[in-house]
């Protein structure tokens, strides 16, 4: 071997002068979703770079249009698979928008409480994942920890820890818990205290800060022309939230507020995100005081609703409507919509066909992350190499729902 | 979304606006595709409409109908709050000839939007920088999203790519990498070594 501390003629060496071609990901730890940039380099700075999504399209869009409508739910819960509680309460209410019903008030506190806890475990991910990155692995596994209390407490109500398939047309499929109020609570609480103490840790790290601090900058111009929406365009100043500028569920009833950030850096995003989770924990306290213990969970439309398995079982109404629903599918009418919320990432929309069958013609799911992962090319060109890993961490890119 | 717009769409664009509704809520209005870009060059410039944001774009295709492919829009304003739909018609009954303007111009969002309706319909932007496919690889045969595209299909094992200039990628070669690799690289090296190099570079190949 050759000694390393051999003399070395520096005229000798010949520089390189082209540009080098680096690819990162698919299969990269710092690319957490699937995602393949090939950039061009020189020196460390990204002078070009091609972001190249689509290693987990899985043709969801696709899959919607065989089965009925209520087949939809497992695949909506398998596009964001941190916060998938919020695909299956939005899509549920895009049917309901075409069916021209609303839920039940306990359904829809009792949607914006698992839809709030799904928020934070996002958040969570996001935020603990993108100080992993950074080297700081303690918040990592204290908010990994908390997300698992809002995990196990979502396996109570719904059986599944990540992927429920609980939403229905027209309700939930089965109804709250009696713990749910005082398992809320203790999470929300413990979660609180982990957020005051990650704050401790990172807020006076200089190299966490260091690594945020005006790096993975966008203009606003930018990030609305690119269709940005969520903590990510909130984090440029703009305090457009669904749930505030087009209230759904009784969002337009509680007390909270939109946090915004205003250099629209790494840093801000990671400081939107921690807001937000105390903001829902705002909401799911102010749900959980004003949510009935009892009543309907389901609304009463035989036509959209499956009956109790006893009727099932005993009465003949009862089994010719438990039929209709799932061989035929319950039936939207024909036409079109486009129904909006808030997820985990910014505006998660729907845009259904129906012709009117029970089957769906055409599910569009108009995902968020897919606009904001368009947008890393212009973040991260010009900026150095080891930038990109708070960059994309930061922009929270979700596969399942980008690729679909 | 906003009855008002949906009026003052039908005044400038009236010769041009084959259908308008509002269903659901959602005011929807159809236009030929020849005035695609203007409506959304209008929708985009004027101060009533001021769509800041295009949040969606894709298609649905009717196999029956002529022309097949319907492009849908969805625009948003921000500063004023209201949502549109703008729908176009376009493509014949084998879907070819599916040519409908970019949006490019107007807002950043179209790019990728524009290149998966594309990847997934096969509709053509005229005037997109970059328009290749996005989801799917390139050898992909065929839109699946087409109602004639069975779900079931099975695609052809695709050839590995030959990928021109592959040996500048770092770190294949010795000329590039760490010093030690290029410090060899200034002594003159014997026939041996070369055939080794020589070797190497066409496995990657």
């Amino acid at each position: 071997m050759e000694p390393l501390d051999q003399e070395l003629d520096e005229a000798e060496l010949e520089m390189p002068t082209e540009p080098m071609l680096l690819n990162v990901g698919p299969a990269h730890p710092a690319m957490h979703g699937t995602v393949r940039c090939v950039m061009e380099l020189s020196g460390e700075i990204i002078e070009h770079v091609d972001v190249q999504v689509g290693y987990l399209h899985r043709g969801f869009e696709k899959m919607c249009e065989r089965g009925t409508w209520t087949q939809v739910f497992p695949y909506v819960d398998r596009c964001n698979y941190v916060s998938p509680m919020l695909n299956n309460v939005a899509f549920a209410l895009a049917c309901e928008k075409m069916l021209g019903v609303t839920v039940p008030e306990r359904c829809q506190w009792y949607r914006m409480i698992l839809g709030e806890l799904a928020r934070m475990s996002d958040h969570l991910t996001c935020d603990g994942a993108m100080a992993m990155e950074l080297g700081a692995f303690t918040p990592f596994l204290w908010m990994i920890k908390a997300r698992e209390m809002i995990w196990d407490l979502l396996e109570e109500e719904t059986g599944a820890r990540l992927t429920h398939s609980f939403g229905r047309v027209g309700g939930m499929a089965s109804p709250p818990t009696d713990n749910l109020k005082d398992n809320a609570r203790a999470v929300t609480k413990h979660i609180l205290s982990v957020i005051d103490e990650v704050e401790k840790l990172l807020l006076g790290n200089r190299i966490f800060l260091d690594r945020l601090e005006g790096i993975g900058v966008i203009s606003q111009a930018d990030a609305i022309s690119l269709g940005w929406t969520g903590p990510c365009l909130r984090a440029t100043g703009v305090p457009y939230d669904v749930r505030k500028a087009h209230p759904y569920l009784k969002y337009g009833e509680v007390d909270f507020e939109v946090p915004v950030g205003s250099a629209s850096d790494c840093f801000d995003r990671f400081m939107v995100r921690l807001a937000e989770m105390r903001q829902s924990a705002r909401i799911i306290e102010q749900c959980c005081e004003r949510m009935p213990d009892s009543g309907a969970v389901n609304i009463d439309d035989p036509r959209i609703i499956l009956p109790p398995k006893d009727e099932v079982y005993k009465t003949i109404e009862g089994t010719i409507q438990h039929f209709k629903i799932v061989m035929e599918g319950l039936k939207l009418p024909a036409g079109e919509v486009y129904s909006y919320t808030e997820g985990g990432n910014g505006e998660l929309g729907f845009y259904l066909v129906s012709d009117g069958s029970g089957t769906p013609y055409r599910v569009r799911i108009r995902p968020p992350c897919f606009l904001i992962t368009a947008g890393l090319e212009r973040v991260i060109t010009g900026a150095m190499m080891a930038d990109v890993v708070p960059s994309f961490g930061s922009l929270n890119m979700i596969g399942g729902e980008c690729d679909r | 979304m906003s009855k008002a717009l949906l009026e003052l769409i039908k005044k400038n664009f009236g010769a041009a606006v084959l259908e308008s509704h509002s269903l659901h809520g959602d005011e929807t209005v159809v236009v030929e595709a020849g005035a695609w870009k203007e409506v959304a060059r209008f929708l985009h410039d004027s101060p009533q409409a001021s769509m800041d944001m295009l949040t969606d774009l894709t298609a649905v295709d009717f196999p029956d109908r002529e022309p097949r492919f319907e492009i849908v829009a969805h625009f948003y304003s921000l500063s004023r709050g209201h949502r549109l739909r703008v729908k176009t018609r376009t493509g014949d009954a084998e879907g070819d000839d599916a040519v409908v303007d970019s949006l490019c111009d107007f807002w950043a969002s179209a790019n990728w939007l524009e290149r998966e309706c594309f990847d997934l319909f096969g509709v053509i932007f005229k005037g997109h920088p970059d328009l290749r496919r996005i989801l799917l690889y390139p050898e992909f045969e065929g839109h699946p999203l087409r109602k004639d595209y069975p779900a079931e299909k099975i695609q052809p094992l695709i050839a590995y790519r030959d990928v021109p200039n592959i040996e500048k990628i770092a770190p294949f070669t010795v000329d590039e990498g760490m010093s030690f690799g290029r410090q060899t690289h200034t002594h003159p090296r014997s026939e041996g070594d070369d055939a080794h190099v020589k070797a190497a570079d066409s496995q990657v190949n």
